[in-house]
């Protein structure tokens, strides 16, 4: 096994494991707006904004997973 | 799989300074910007022409929705949102233009937006409340929360530039790992996709610099 193999495999298993957490959080947080639209739907407009803005919030977990998968492909420190 | 995502993409270089591709199309955005908004203003009037009419519109939505974000008179930072979202979404569709690559997805583009973000809170901040009065919401429950505070002020910065070079680069591998894998039509799907991955990263950034330059400026009712 070499340093690019780890690399490699690191990067994989940084992004498929740090997804999981975000997916089930923005799960949460959308199957909460909807119910909260179909009992009101007159606030759809507020809720989703909210929304948007909080699953941007949740995101961010996910995104840094994805930052240290492509610095271990494309910017390894230890690479070379 | 082309090259990093993470290396600059030079075209040409003039004298010592060289261009990236991320540069070019920037200044083509910036250009057409431009270019729209001096057509449309140039014989403005009350009697609008169809072109200034969309600006209004498009100027007088994005002011509604900053007001609601911000809770407060949003014409000062106008401006800066509203040129902010504009720009996002220009860049981030240029993607769906044969041959061009949108200079999101390069890390300068964001950084040079987030870095932008980070000053115009600390100034409307500053402005809104006074200097005393601004560094003290760092000290606000208590002192102990003072280091993390300050932090909070880097990462959510940080986390902004992120957020957009990682989905619209993400989105950029993933149309040309399809096209790799099959050939044809099969990218279409994800490159209507795209559209709405750009629009929203645009909306996304602009709302979450509306809700820091709103929390730093304090809780002013409307009216």
């Amino acid at each position: 096994m070499t340093v690019e193999m780890f690399s490699i495999i690191g990067a994989a298993i940084a992004v498929s494991f740090g997804a999981i957490g975000p997916a089930l959080g923005e799960g949460r947080a959308v199957a909460a707006a909807m119910e909260a639209i179909a009992r009101q739907p007159e606030s759809a407009g507020v809720l989703s904004r909210t929304l948007f803005v909080g699953l941007a919030m949740i995101e961010t977990m996910a995104i840094y997973c994805l930052v240290i998968a492509l610095l271990l492909l494309f910017a390894n420190p230890y690479v070379g | 799989m082309e090259t990093s995502p993470l290396a600059p993409d030079i075209l040409f270089s003039i004298g010592p300074v060289p261009i990236d591709r991320a540069v070019v199309t920037t200044w083509a955005i910036m250009a057409v910007l431009a270019a729209i908004s001096w057509l449309g203003t140039r014989r403005s009037g009350r009697e609008p022409g169809w072109l200034q009419a969309a600006l209004e519109i498009l100027v007088e939505t994005l002011e509604s929705q900053v007001r609601d974000v911000m809770r407060r008179d949003a014409w000062t930072y106008i401006p800066l949102l509203g040129t902010l979202f504009v720009f996002l979404v220009f860049a981030n569709l240029s993607a769906e233009i044969p041959g061009m690559r949108p200079p999101t997805g390069h890390i300068e583009t964001p950084a040079a937006l987030a870095i932008i973000v980070f000053f115009s809170v600390h100034y409307f901040g500053v402005r809104a409340k006074g200097l005393r009065a601004y560094l003290e919401h760092y000290v606000r429950p208590t002192p102990l929360l003072l280091p993390l505070n300050v932090l909070s002020e880097f990462t959510r910065v940080f986390s902004l530039m992120v957020r957009l070079f990682g989905n619209i680069m993400s989105h950029e591998i993933i149309i040309a790992v399809v096209v790799l894998l099959a050939g044809l039509l099969l990218p279409i799907p994800f490159m209507l996709l795209g559209i709405l991955i750009g629009v929203i990263q645009a909306y996304i950034f602009a709302v979450l610099a509306a809700v820091f330059i709103g929390a730093a400026v304090g809780a002013v009712q409307l009216d």
